[in-house]
């Protein structure tokens, strides 16, 4: 025992040593949670891939490459990055007016970009189609038509860059852009060279979840675009088409395709944040 | 109330926090663990509260083992450097916690809150919120729940680390002053050596993971055990392998005894002490501390002569070395002979 | 200090006050074309040809069933995906174990998946040639067709919410609060109650709103799993779809007016509730 003054001496009995582990509790929560994922999505989702592979791999390109699908899967995937893109731009320019003007009704503006996050997909559709449909305000008949299929992705896409770059955007501070402007830069060179860089991961970041959630849009695009195959029928609507004719299998096929995009998007953009990030230590 | 922790070991991956510390603090005492940031010191205090579990040894509190025994049944009181206050509820009912989960009565309740309330000065701030309170209203606050729970031990872990000095200074006393009134065995962490031989009853020096030293403020500083105890309680000036402390250091106008003749570099007037910089003959550096009177014949770029009132000087296993040969104190050559236990 | 979020704009020049009017101006027109307006049309469409028709289809006994399975579904689904959230936060944060960052990519799948997909793959289990379809033949339950699928359908589409508001907030809030409680006596239960969720409600709560908004809002995995039988398995959205088809345009628009309404309730709960950003 210790004393005053000195270092305490060495007690005699042996120690045991007690060695750290993952506690048993933990085990436990990681199950529960695990068996609530595998029966709500992972069973359902290998379900999918599972009534996929049993075509067989021949079977399954016939179906993908068939002439509906692969126009379905065609305008899909070109609608989607064409989404993405234009998103890209002007979603940014809407954080920027949030984010750095100021006009009467500011934040009721900012709060309705949040709209087609809490608005029904089917709802969306319906009132794109009382715009622009017959009967539409403008006198203009989109119906039935590509750009039909375009506006209701661009609806439903609407919120992710713009929330994206909005807390980057945020806490940028203007310091940088005056500094770069009392250099003799102007406007857009000041945007191009001192801002965008620091916006450019969340701009990709925002512009990968427009392009997933466009890949899988099915609710808006509906109503407006009519379906027609060859001309406004997306992937989803041809999965669903597949669904009602009975034929299961191939829209399994076709919806592992879809999967695999999105989730390969997904994945990319998990890496390319993750080396982005490292890049600011 | 004692507590004994015997033989405890911890590591964290690699890095060994504790290495088989042995440790008995006496009833209604306050003790200090003091040593520098990763000495230790606030892994011992958590082990013993139950609040990390120790690789090996045991921890024995009032005669109990409490080895295995979680937190809440310890009767251990913590009190956090952050406070750690429950911020969505109000002063009162942050003190009444651990009353209430033990559902005691709502009179006696009330009546245990304000008394305590009353004792750490927050009176009238019963309705407040934490936010809304001062870093060391909130710390007295912490404080005041801990106690409420009637612990048989109050553990604080550096309880005045994030307040600023001012505030700091006047809760130190505070806490010795609380001390004194209720006397429960209260051990406290600290890397101040100022604030533990302020506070402290017994002060218990860590590094790295060991005691190098236990005992009151003063013997501690007076009679320290090896070169780290000296030279973390207060200022030292290393010649060789011999430690001066500068208040100890004499300042003289005329050569006597073992002095020295030495060159004033620079003279820093700090208000009450005077800090004079001098250079050995032999280029080796050292400082004195010294009153305004004693400094005030003296000149940076002239000579004085020194003399040390005190010297002492360490072998590898910390114990203290007579002087061998004639080479004088400020001169002494490093390898001497040692002799290992 | 201002770093200029305060709609000064870019400094100085005229030019750039014209760039900023510009930029105001590409900004408001997008959003009135492609959000503000069409959604006011829906409000003008209804009401277009008076009061009367709408309290007609407000009072429809298919539309009232259609918004009571709604309720009933989201009232079933929110709850389980809370309580499945804020465990599956407690876990990902306070806990150490191999396979974390899995779990994470995991709990995000539902966000990669198409509605459709999702109808799909529950027919593919559930369903008459799926997995358990045999099975569940034999012994006389339907999930397919009925309500369970539906249910299923929601909570695999609103699933992340709730974990996704909650481990922010968790992991700022930290765990001294609880070993504080814990030092003074409380249970693992009473702290959990007392302590932690007192101190998430934040993220809680914002979770809960988005999870309702999304549960209520599901059309494409319900509408393929439900078989759409009027009257039985109709929810409110694919009620619309329903309506729509039978050109009954004002029952159409009257059940999408109750959706919009509810969602500029949402929309503003989102907005007087959402989590404060650093630096705000």
């Amino acid at each position: 025992m210790a004393t005053a003054g000195t270092v305490p001496a060495r007690p005699a009995p042996p120690k045991v040593l007690r060695r750290a582990r993952v506690r048993r509790s933990t085990w436990l929560g990681v199950g529960l949670v695990t068996l609530y994922l595998s029966v709500i999505v992972l069973i359902p989702l290998a379900a999918v891939a599972w009534h996929a592979a049993e075509l067989g791999p021949a079977a399954i390109w016939r179906v993908v490459s068939s002439p509906d699908t692969r126009a379905a899967l065609q305008l899909s995937l070109v609608s989607s990055l064409a989404v993405a893109a234009i998103n890209a731009v002007v979603g940014t320019i809407i954080a920027w007016v949030l984010v750095r003007d100021t006009f009467p009704g500011k934040t009721i503006v900012n709060a309705l970009i949040d709209l087609p996050f809490a608005l029904p997909t089917i709802v969306a559709g319906l009132t794109l189609l009382a715009l622009y449909g017959p009967k539409g305000a403008f006198g203009v008949n989109l119906a039935y038509t590509r750009a039909a299929v375009m506006l209701a992705l661009l609806f439903v896409t609407l919120p992710f860059v713009v929330r994206s770059v909005q807390p980057v955007l945020m806490e940028l501070e203007q310091d940088v852009e005056e500094a770069a402007s009392s250099l003799g830069a102007h406007g857009f060179t000041v945007f191009r060279r001192v801002v965008l860089p620091s916006l450019l991961p969340a701009i990709v970041s925002g512009a990968g979840l427009s392009f997933a959630r466009a890949l899988g849009e099915f609710g808006s695009v509906v109503l407006i675009s009519g379906n027609i195959p060859f001309k406004t029928q997306i992937a989803p609507v041809r999965i669903f088409a597949l669904i009602e004719s009975g034929d299961s299998a191939g829209a399994a096929a076709l919806a592992v395709v879809l999967l695999l995009v999105s989730f390969g998007v997904l994945l990319s953009l998990a890496f390319v944040q993750r080396w982005g990030r490292k890049g600011d230590e | 109330m004692t507590i004994s922790a015997i033989g405890i070991t911890k590591r964290f991956g690699d890095f060994v926090a504790l290495d088989d510390v042995t440790l008995e603090v006496t009833g209604g005492e306050l003790t200090a663990l003091l040593g520098p940031s990763g000495s230790g010191k606030s892994t011992l205090l958590r082990v013993i509260a139950g609040l990390e579990h120790a690789d090996a040894g045991e921890v024995i509190i009032s005669g109990e083992d409490a080895t295995g025994r979680p937190a809440r049944e310890r009767g251990v009181g913590f009190v956090f450097q952050h406070y750690a206050a429950f911020k969505h509820m109000t002063v009162r009912d942050n003190v009444a916690f651990g009353l209430s989960i033990r559902h005691r009565p709502k009179a006696e309740i009330a009546r245990r809150v304000d008394e305590l309330l009353h004792l750490v000065q927050l009176k009238g701030l019963a309705e407040r919120y934490p936010s809304q309170l001062s870093g060391g209203q909130r710390q007295r606050m912490a404080l005041a729940r801990a106690l409420a729970a009637e612990p048989k031990v109050l553990l604080l872990d550096e309880p005045f680390g994030a307040l600023d000095a001012r505030v700091r200074k006047e809760l130190r006393a505070w806490l010795r002053r609380l001390h004194e009134k209720m006397h429960v065995t209260t051990v406290f962490v600290t890397h101040d050596q100022e604030e533990a031989m302020e506070v402290a009853d017994r002060i218990v020096i860590m590094n790295e993971g060991r005691i190098e030293q236990i005992g009151p403020p003063r013997d501690l500083y007076e009679k320290p055990g090896n070169e780290f105890v000296m030279s973390f309680l207060g200022p030292v000036n290393k010649l060789g392998d011999v430690l001066v402390r500068p208040h100890d250091v004499e300042l003289l106008l005329e050569p006597n005894g073992a002095s020295t003749e030495a060159l004033i570099h620079r003279i820093t007037y700090l208000g009450f002490e005077v800090r004079v910089e001098l250079e050995l003959p032999n280029g080796r550096k050292l400082w004195a501390q010294t009153t305004r009177e004693s400094a005030a014949p003296l000149e940076p770029g002239t000579t004085v002569h020194v003399r040390p009132r005190a010297t002492r000087t360490f072998d590898g296993d910390g114990a203290e070395m007579r002087p061998a040969g004639d080479s004088p104190w400020w001169d002494r050559r490093v390898t001497m002979e040692v002799h290992h236990g | 200090m201002s770093n200029g979020n305060d709609g000064s704009g870019a400094p100085g020049a005229k030019g750039s006050r014209a760039n900023r009017y510009g930029l105001r101006t590409v900004a408001l027109v997008y959003l009135a074309l492609i959000l503000v307006l069409p959604v006011g049309m829906v409000f003008y469409r209804t009401f277009e040809n008076g009061l009367q028709p709408v309290l007609q289809a407000l009072g429809d006994p298919q539309t009232l069933h259609a918004l009571y399975l709604t309720v009933v579904i989201a009232a079933i689904v929110v709850p389980l995906n809370t309580v499945f959230g804020v465990f599956c936060a407690l876990l990902m944060v306070r806990r150490t174990f191999p396979g974390k960052s899995l779990l994470s990519v995991l709990i995000d799948v539902p966000f990669a998946v198409s509605p459709v997909v999702v109808g799909l793959s529950l027919i593919l289990v559930y369903g008459r040639t799926g997995w358990l379809g045999g099975w569940l033949a034999e012994n006389g339950i339907r999930v397919i067709f009925a309500w369970p699928s539906m249910v299923l359908a929601t909570i695999f589409v609103s699933l992340p919410f709730v974990v996704r508001e909650v481990i922010p907030v968790l992991q700022e809030v930290g765990v001294e609060q609880d070993q504080a409680a814990h030092t003074l006596g409380a249970t693992p239960w009473q702290t959990f109650w007392r302590i932690t969720l007192p101190a998430i409600r934040g993220g809680v709560t914002y979770g809960v709103i988005l999870t309702t908004a999304r549960a209520l809002g599901e059309f494409g995995a319900v509408s393929i799993v439900s078989g759409k039988i009027a009257g039985q398995t109709s929810t409110l959205t694919v009620h619309v779809e329903e309506r729509f088809q039978q050109f009954d345009l004002i029952g159409a628009y009257t059940s999408s007016l109750v959706l919009a309404v509810i969602a500029l309730v949402i929309v503003l709960a989102m907005t007087l509730l959402k989590p404060k950003e650093a630096g705000s």
